[in-house]
């Protein structure tokens, strides 16, 4: 359990948070003044964000797996090496 | 404060930071084998290489009164290739007896793809056969969650492996318990940009408990800071948190784990 009293979460954290909310609405902002299509991250990136107004504490895991590849099976073959943040779906 | 570095690569890094890290009270670190930023040609790459974290660079660290150990294979990105694979798996034993060896590290899975789970059970196998401890990397970002299910498959299908003996590496909120319900150790990598800030490490441990668990910087090339584990004790103290439980996070844990190889001594 946290030794926190909440508002000594809000003492601790709240600019933290506040300065992080703002970077994603200037985020938001400039993916939305820019020229060209979204693509798959955008659309995992704006479910991501529904989960903020959950209730109860599994945010951060909601999140999470909103990213995240939701199949069972090993895929055939490596793409490459490295990841991107969300997940491209079967056909990428 | 006194504390045991787990995770870290440090032949990626500069002198400095291991007079830091001495600084901050770290009496000792762990070198999982890596990849170098780029496929190694042969297994003589991973020769010169293994000699490098068995011989060169615990001298490096005792330079600053730091214990070095090591953990040795073929990384999960560079698993793809088969064949490089299977050679490199023959050239491991040649290390296994090298004094700062605790075990087979870091393996795992990258993209979860077939020959990665595959070139995954043959390290689980040597491990098994060799009775050596296990250093999991769990794969990044969007392929973390189905890795480490299909890593926790390949442990629980070797009926030789004692979970209490493998560390699974770099869990987050959404690995953590599946890790912890399967018998395992969990690590959580305290990463600047991806896996766990300091903040959400703290918040994993008071939610679920510091059995079974430890931090590490995982410092390498890429981004990352080598004194993360003591900031983030310093972040646990800010938040009232008592000092023996920070010590339990920080050393007694990666001490406890640790110290199933006879090797890990302080």
């Amino acid at each position: 359990m946290t030794m926190m009293t909440r508002q000594k979460v809000m003492d601790q954290y709240f600019m933290d948070a506040r300065h992080k909310l703002i970077d994603i609405a200037a985020f938001l902002d400039r993916v939305e003044g820019a020229e060209g299509d979204e693509d798959f991250r955008m659309t995992a990136f704006r479910d991501a964000i529904k989960h903020l107004e959950d209730g109860g504490n599994d945010r951060a895991k909601d999140v999470l797996m909103a990213f995240s590849d939701p199949t069972e099976d090993p895929i055939a073959k490596a793409p490459g090496k490295g990841a991107c943040g969300a997940w491209p779906g079967e056909n990428a | 404060m006194r504390f045991i570095e787990p995770h870290a690569h440090m032949v990626s890094r500069t002198t400095d930071d291991y007079a830091d890290l001495a600084t901050s009270g770290c009496v000792a670190l762990c070198e999982p084998a890596f990849w170098a930023g780029f496929d190694r040609g042969s297994a003589e790459g991973f020769r010169d290489y293994f000699r490098q974290l068995t011989e060169y660079e615990p001298k490096r660290a005792a330079n600053y009164g730091i214990k070095h150990f090591t953990w040795l294979c073929i990384n999960p990105k560079e698993s793809e290739d088969m064949a490089l694979a299977a050679d490199v798996l023959e050239v491991i034993p040649e290390f296994m007896d090298c004094p700062n060896v605790l075990g087979i590290g870091e393996i795992g899975l990258n993209k979860n793809s077939r020959n990665e789970v595959k070139v995954l059970e043959m390290h689980v196998d040597l491990a098994a056969s060799h009775d050596q401890l296990i250093l999991v990397h769990t794969p990044h970002l969007e392929d973390k969650h189905k890795g480490t299910r299909l890593i926790l498959d390949v442990l629980k299908n070797d009926s030789r492996i004692k979970p209490e003996r493998v560390m699974i590496d770099h869990v987050e909120e959404h690995t953590i318990g599946m890790v912890l319900d399967s018998g395992h150790w969990g690590g959580m990598t305290l990463y600047p940009e991806s896996k766990c800030s300091p903040a959400r490490a703290i918040d994993m441990i008071e939610r679920f408990g510091s059995e079974r668990l430890w931090w590490d910087a995982a410092c390498d090339w890429g981004p990352s800071v080598p004194l993360a584990v003591p900031r983030t004790a310093c972040e646990m103290r800010r938040r009232g948190h008592e000092e023996a439980l920070i010590e339990k996070v920080i050393f007694e844990n990666p001490k406890a784990f640790l110290s199933q190889s006879e090797r890990f001594q302080l």
